[in-house]
């Protein structure tokens, strides 16, 4: 009998591993059909300008949403993600702008500075002992009113900063190939996803995000310091805010302190499209980063096709549910 | 197999409520249920008895109509029937109490008898609560239990909570209960009680499945026991006269040598000294020591306090007062990780909730206490030599699985209790305490289990059980303590300790009040 157990659990391991690659797939075909659908519905869809707006604009929401796979796998949730990209922003135009310093220096602080929020909420989360989304919201709220009070309420221009553009808006790419307009911050985007894959499955705090995500409990019971790395996985999702406030902010040439609020739900919509749980335990930055696009594919075919901003809405929410009700019944049949 | 009258016990000739003739069972690749035939009288208790994944809840499911058979015949009072779902079952009258109890905790007992069935008032608008209180009074009154019909479930006893489940049971005029190990949560005291009210049914008529792990039950309560093993109906034998022996061997397939008693420690060498631990109520003056090479048997009844001692130990809980001394020098836990640097590990008896983290691999878990071990620059893992080391434990320990990549939720109790014990033989840890070991485990893998644990104290950790099966306590420990309320009560020899000398301590309650 226990042979004829270990013989059906091996079965159904490859059975699951296949519904997990269907999975990916899934999201994948998507994106796809959105793609070839907008293609013959819109002539300027594919058009190199709108391309590069849509990239443009997924590196925002991307970025942030890998900040949010990281602690939604941990099974948390960070709602300040948004706001703390425009305190960082904002942050960035106080050091750079208003007490001028050299930009590597700023760069470096405003990374800092959003590690040291993260860090923040961790720390009231595990010591406080406070549900992560009750902590993040304040945060949250905290974050959006500091963003006004430092900035008073007046967005701070880069004038002084000629090169703050490169971060975002320029294209290295096409220095080498010139026909290649691929923005820089689509770049940044793929590097953040690249390293946040390899810190998601080959390091220890990925381990330990799965394991928290998981079952924090026994966790704990083995010995792991769970406080300690949900400090690190909070420090690591508000680092990489501060670099969506960077893209943010050198895409503006300055930082709009009234900007953010909203970008979350937008973040963590992008993540939950991508299959990564609610519950914790399971998700994967590939994932993450075709839920931002199909997010942005439709958001920018939507509009180019003449569909009112309030019926983009609607479809959007109608494709969230959609999407997250495909990835239940799929695994539900594993 | 209703021919086989060979059951002398009970002399009127009973009225037969339900029985299956040859229900044959597959999942994709693995033959769940062979041929299983099955008969259950009015008024009587019939144990279902085999070893885990003998089929003993498969053939439950098809009788509460969660699966549905492959093949075969399920006849209830005289008619054929097919069970479509849970629904129809109740409404032929069969029920079950499952281990895990499925009650919400923050509605009363009432509510949860009359969850979806309300009665209504008030053109049906409102639910008439008084009445739903007066019908769960009467319901209890026939089960002789006085629970408050508007207590909150959650606030009960687990024990009370399982009288709730029996009682939703019965508002649907049950006529087939059938029972999964009602008595894995219960003390002594609450197993007399629901053995009580078993007996009640009885008398009124009402059969009652039995599927337990444990012998004295059956020779208690049983009228008949069906053994199964490998999805097969092995033997029906009356519970009166047969040989528990006889049973065990048909359940497991083999003869099992009579259970040994531990030989004495020669070392001295003290790993653990607890001194005047004390925490609210649930621990109250705890000091014992514990040697290099011994298994020190914790006794006691349920919510004695031995779960809470070895938390309180192990920086899981806070502690009021106390001190811990390990090789000699005085500690302070404050939580689990400083626990584990110090050699300590705690196995938790909730091995799925607290033991393993069950949706990661085999690897992971066995590795999961020393990752910090294994990295390159303390932050890439060093997977090939996770999956080694994994692979090295998983055959020292003879875990059955196809992979060490494979999900531990997919393994059976024991294979997963080894894994938890890989887990703290890697990290080297040498205080091991052992929350109910064997729960949930069945005979054959439970006595692998023995066999690793007097190992592992052969090679000199020291080792704690805690363990409500007093034969598992006699069979294993050099020293046995009994708690009660929270106290220690005694300190027995494990060589001449008895069932008998141990329930003594257990049941010594403090007659003045302090």
């Amino acid at each position: 009998m226990t042979d004829a157990i270990v013989a059906q659990t091996g079965g159904r391991k490859s059975g699951r591993l296949t519904t997990a690659a269907v999975q990916k797939a899934v999201a994948f075909v998507v994106l796809v059909v959105l793609l070839v659908f907008f293609t013959f519905s819109n002539e300027n869809f594919m058009s190199e300008s709108n391309m590069v707006g849509i990239m443009q604009a997924t590196a925002v929401n991307g970025v942030l949403a890998v900040a949010c796979t990281f602690v939604i796998a941990s099974a948390g949730i960070d709602l300040s993600v948004g706001t703390l990209m425009t305190f960082t922003a904002v942050m960035s135009g106080v050091f750079l702008t208003y007490w001028g310093w050299p930009m590597w220096l700023g760069v470096i602080c405003v990374l800092l500075t959003g590690g040291a929020v993260g860090a923040m909420s961790g720390l009231v989360i595990s010591r406080l002992k406070i549900p992560p989304f009750i902590a993040t919201l304040g945060m949250m709220l905290v974050l959006k009113g500091l963003s006004l009070v430092i900035s008073g309420v007046h967005p701070i221009y880069f004038n002084d900063t000629p090169n703050y553009s490169m971060i975002s808006a320029d294209s290295f790419i096409a220095t080498i190939f010139p026909s290649l307009e691929v923005p820089n911050g689509v770049l940044i985007l793929f590097g953040v996803a690249i390293i946040g894959s390899v810190i998601l499955n080959k390091t220890i705090l990925g381990r330990y995000i799965f394991a928290l995500g998981s079952n924090e409990e026994a966790a704990r019971l083995s010995g792991v310091n769970v406080g300690f790395w949900k400090v690190v996985t909070y420090a690591l999702g508000g680092l990489v805010c501060g670099i969506a406030g960077l893209l943010i902010s050198s895409r503006l040439n300055s930082a709009q302190p009234a900007l953010g609020q909203g970008y979350e739900l937008d973040a963590i919509a992008a993540t939950v499209i991508g299959g990564t749980s609610l519950a914790g335990g399971r998700g994967t930055i590939l994932g993450t980063l075709i839920g931002a696009f199909i997010m942005s594919v439709l958001t920018n075919g939507l509009r180019i096709n003449g569909v009112p901003e309030e019926w983009q809405f609607v479809v959007t929410g109608f494709i969230i549910i959609v999407a997250v009700y495909v990835d239940t019944m799929l695994r539900k049949k594993s | 197999m209703q021919q086989t009258q060979s059951s002398t016990h009970g002399a009127k000739p009973a009225r037969i409520l339900v029985s299956t003739h040859n229900i044959e069972k597959s999942f994709p690749g693995v033959y769940a249920l062979r041929g299983v035939s099955f008969d259950l009288r009015e008024g009587e208790v019939h144990a279902l008895m085999g070893e885990n994944g003998a089929g003993k809840s498969t053939m439950m499911k098809i009788l509460t109509g969660v699966y549905q058979p492959d093949s075969g015949e399920i006849i209830v009072e005289g008619t054929p029937v097919s069970i479509s779902g849970p629904k129809a079952a109740q409404m032929l009258g069969i029920s079950i109490i499952h281990q895990e109890l499925y009650l919400m905790n923050h509605l009363t007992a009432a509510q949860n008898i009359f969850i979806g069935r309300e009665p209504r008032r008030g053109f049906g608008m409102f639910v008439d609560e008084a009445k739903m209180n007066e019908d769960t009074a009467a319901l209890f009154k026939r089960m002789n239990v006085d629970i408050a019909p508007d207590a909150e479930v959650g606030t009960l006893t687990v024990a009370r909570q399982q009288l709730v489940e029996i009682a939703k049971a019965l508002s649907f005029n049950s006529k087939v209960l059938i029972m999964d190990e009602p008595t894995s949560a219960l003390n002594e005291t609450e197993v007399e009680h629901l053995f009580a009210i078993i007996k009640d049914l009885k008398a009124q008529g009402v059969g009652i499945v039995y599927i337990t792990h444990k012998m004295d039950e059956v020779k208690r309560i049983a009228d008949r026991v069906t053994v199964m093993r490998d999805g097969q109906y092995i033997d029906t034998l009356p519970a009166h006269g047969t040989p528990m022996s006889k049973i065990i061997s048909l359940m497991v397939g083999r003869e099992l040598a009579d259970a040994t008693r531990a030989e004495a420690v020669s070392t001295q060498d003290e790993v653990l000294r607890v001194r005047g631990l004390n925490r609210g109520r649930a621990i109250r003056n705890v000091s014992f020591h514990l040697h290099k090479g011994e298994i020190l048997g914790f006794a006691g009844l349920m919510g004695a306090g031995r779960t809470e001692v070895a938390r309180a130990i192990f920086g899981a809980d806070p502690i009021d007062s106390g001190e811990i001394h390990i090789h000699g020098q005085p500690q302070t836990i404050g939580s689990p990780n400083e626990a584990v640097q110090l050699g300590l590990a705690y196995l938790s008896e909730d091995r799925k909730n607290f033991g393993l983290v069950t949706p990661m691999s085999v690897r992971d878990n066995v590795t999961m206490a020393s990752w910090t071990r294994f990295t390159k620059s303390r932050v890439f893992m060093r997977d090939g030599a996770l999956r080694d080391v994994s692979q090295d434990y998983v055959s020292k320990l003879k875990v059955k699985t196809p992979s060490v990549e494979q999900e531990t939720r997919l393994l059976s109790g024991g294979n997963q209790q080894k894994i938890v014990i890989a887990k703290w033989l890697l990290r080297d840890c040498d205080v091991l305490i052992f929350d109910e070991p064997t729960r949930g485990i069945d005979v054959g893998a439970k006595a692998e289990i023995y066999k690793l644990l007097q190992g592992l104290a052969a090679q000199g950790k020291a080792i704690i059980v805690i363990s409500s099966e007093l034969p598992e306590v006699l069979r294993l420990s050099h020293r046995i303590l009994v708690m009660c309320e929270g106290r220690i009560t005694g300190e027995l020899d494990g060589r001449t300790a008895t069932q008998e000398s141990i329930m003594e301590l257990a049941t010594q309650r403090e007659t003045t009040a302090a």
